[in-house]
């Protein structure tokens, strides 16, 4: 019981993060690998503001997204566009956005270490809360909570607006959506921008609970690519899904076996996606 | 290219090959390990080409292969008294066959899944590897007590780079090479004219798995004592790939023209700046693919046909 609720808790802030990925790679067609960067900046930010000023993280996230939604408006437009113009099909572009965006996160690593080479280790609400008998620590709850706050309000913007339709027409095919009279490089750019800016959300958020370092982006974009696969692209439903059945393995494996495991974890549903489901849980076969 | 071309190109190799060989001779301690580098640089990223220049899909799996041959023949050695040279022809074949299996859980896909599935890979196995000496084996370092010097390391490594040349050059000849490039051009037609595209893939991951997991098994001797830590660092993978595109991947000779130079940075920026070498290895990323996407060998052959062009 206690397993499954802490893995519950952390599918919640992974599907957060795996939401910004989703707008990135489903809508915008980059595939960021520069993702779990963004995420660390979300949790350096809010560590740094804490220790200095002790002001939460909850205020640094309000601060902090839309500082990244710009900064990740900008790359798109100086740094991804060129490649989307260049690109002669998709899969050149794939090359060409996984090559690029690897650049940007070694270059973002390489910044952010010598800003603060060591752990960011601090302590926000790391409170004993009881539910049904059991004791989980508040900042989790409090996480959860937020990431499905988040979640929610995109997830409405996306199904009840009509640029969030414009955007989902986007993800479906852009072509067609250029037909019909959406403007899709600025669909894409707005995409790619708010991605980035829920990614960084996510970062503060996990920061309150996990110590991060500037170097463990990688795992998190990891972490979020297998869920989007194993969700299926584009799939906001698969997604949340998967985030909270990796979260549910991760919690298992490191509680029964050895925390050390996780990602050797995360690599079996990996396989198991990839052997007999890699159109995702809820995808069809492509005729 | 003509037939003349190709035997030409071959005695080139060759005779760069040797000139190679001689560098012992009037190197130094310093630059005979400079020289070792490079020589174990320019085996991984030529054999990486292979597979990742025609088709397109960027491996991250090198560190994966080289990790696991230094990792066995540190284990052989240690925990089970093998000798060098049994480990040494075993650990490429576990290469080979791991190649072989990822090959074939991803490369039937498309090329983002068989990237991503790359990026974790050496990090995998080496928490996988460090939990298992943990719980089971005990010890956590392994030696590897040889013999060989630098200078012996070097001449098998510049064997082995000649026998990657020669399979390359097979290679490209040979119907396997011409599937390889239609894939990389269009796999779709590929897949409608006939070719067995993933297995094609296979065949070449696998071959360039088995050379990485033997040149990490016959450098072996030069660290002497093997840490998962150490032989399972990522960032290998990544300097190969950065080698190989900045020389260009359209010619077999490419990736040793990104090699030397790249080499030397690296050895300069971790000398005098090593605080920086992350910072590096992101710009050098972003220079090849918004300045060089065709590498320094695509560029001059972009430079050389334009002002043939414009003088006739």
């Amino acid at each position: 019981m206690d397993i499954i609720i802490t893995g519950l808790l952390l599918g919640g802030t992974y599907a957060l993060i795996a939401f910004g990925l989703n707008l990135q790679y489903g809508v915008a067609r980059i595939m960021n690998l520069a993702n779990g960067e963004f995420l660390v900046i979300g949790a350096l930010a809010a560590f740094w503001i804490f220790v200095a000023d002790a002001i939460s993280p909850i205020m640094t996230m309000l601060i902090v997204a839309p500082l990244a939604f710009f900064g990740n408006w900008v790359i798109y437009k100086v740094l991804l566009r060129p490649l989307v113009r260049r690109a002669k099909n998709q899969g050149q572009l794939e090359v060409d956005s996984i090559l690029a965006t690897f650049g940007m996160s070694f270059a973002l690593v390489g910044i952010m270490v010598s800003i603060h080479g060591e752990y960011f280790t601090y302590s926000y609400l790391a409170e004993p809360f009881e539910i049904i008998g059991e004791t989980f620590a508040l900042n989790r709850i409090v996480a959860f909570c937020f990431a499905v706050l988040i979640g929610g309000v995109l997830w409405f913007w996306l199904y009840f607006t009509r640029p969030g339709m414009a955007m989902r027409a986007v993800s479906v095919s852009t072509e067609a959506s250029g037909l019909v009279g959406i403007n899709v490089p600025k669909m894409s750019a707005l995409a790619f921008a708010l991605g980035g800016a829920v990614t960084t959300m996510g970062g503060t958020l996990i920061s309150t609970f996990i110590t991060l370092d500037a170097s463990v982006g990688v795992i998190f974009t990891m972490k979020a690519l297998i869920i989007i696969i194993m969700g299926g692209v584009g799939d906001i439903r698969g997604a949340i899904i998967a985030a909270l059945i990796l979260g549910l393995i991760e919690t298992t494996v490191a509680r029964l076996i050895d925390p050390g495991l996780t990602l050797a974890a995360a690599y079996a549903i990996f396989v198991l996606v990839l052997l007999f489901r890699p159109q995702g849980l809820f995808g069809r076969k492509p005729s | 290219m003509s037939r003349d071309a190709n035997i030409s190109s071959l005695v080139w190799a060759g005779v760069l090959l040797l000139l190679a060989a001689c560098v012992p001779l009037v190197a130094n301690g310093y630059w005979m390990s400079i020289a070792l580098t490079i020589a174990m640089f320019t085996v991984l990223s030529t054999s990486w080409a292979l597979f990742s220049g025609p088709t397109h899909y960027i491996s991250l799996a090198t560190a994966a292969f080289f990790g696991v041959g230094g990792y066995l023949v540190g284990t052989g050695m240690s925990d089970y008294n093998l000798g060098f040279w049994t480990m040494v022809a075993i650990a490429p074949l576990v290469g080979a066959v791991l190649a072989f299996l990822i090959g074939i859980a991803t490369l039937r896909l498309s090329g983002v899944y068989f990237v991503i599935f790359t990026l974790g890979l050496a990090e995998m196995i080496r928490t996988l590897v460090s939990w298992i000496q943990n719980n089971f084996t005990g010890s956590r370092g392994l030696y590897v007590l040889t013999d060989l010097t630098e200078t012996d390391i070097y001449l098998y490594l510049i064997i082995l780079a000649a026998v990657v040349y020669l399979v390359g050059w097979w290679v490209n000849r040979s119907r396997l090479g011409f599937a390889l490039r239609i894939i990389g051009n269009d796999e779709t037609v590929a897949r409608h004219v006939g070719i067995n595209t993933a297995m094609s893939k296979v065949i070449l991951f696998t071959f360039s798995g088995f050379v990485a997991a033997l040149v990490g098994a016959l450098i072996a001797p030069r660290y002497t004592y093997i840490e998962p830590n150490g032989v399972f660092s990522p960032e290998l993978s990544f300097i190969v790939v950065i080698m190989a595109l900045l020389g260009g991947t359209g010619r077999l000779w490419g990736p040793i023209v990104g090699v030397i130079p790249f080499a030397l940075l690296q050895e300069f920026i971790n000398a005098n700046y090593s605080n920086y070498s992350t910072l590096v290895l992101g710009i050098a990323f972003l220079v090849i693919v918004y300045f060089l996407p065709h590498g320094v060998v695509g560029r001059i052959e972009q430079v050389v046909s334009r002002r043939r062009r414009s003088t006739w």
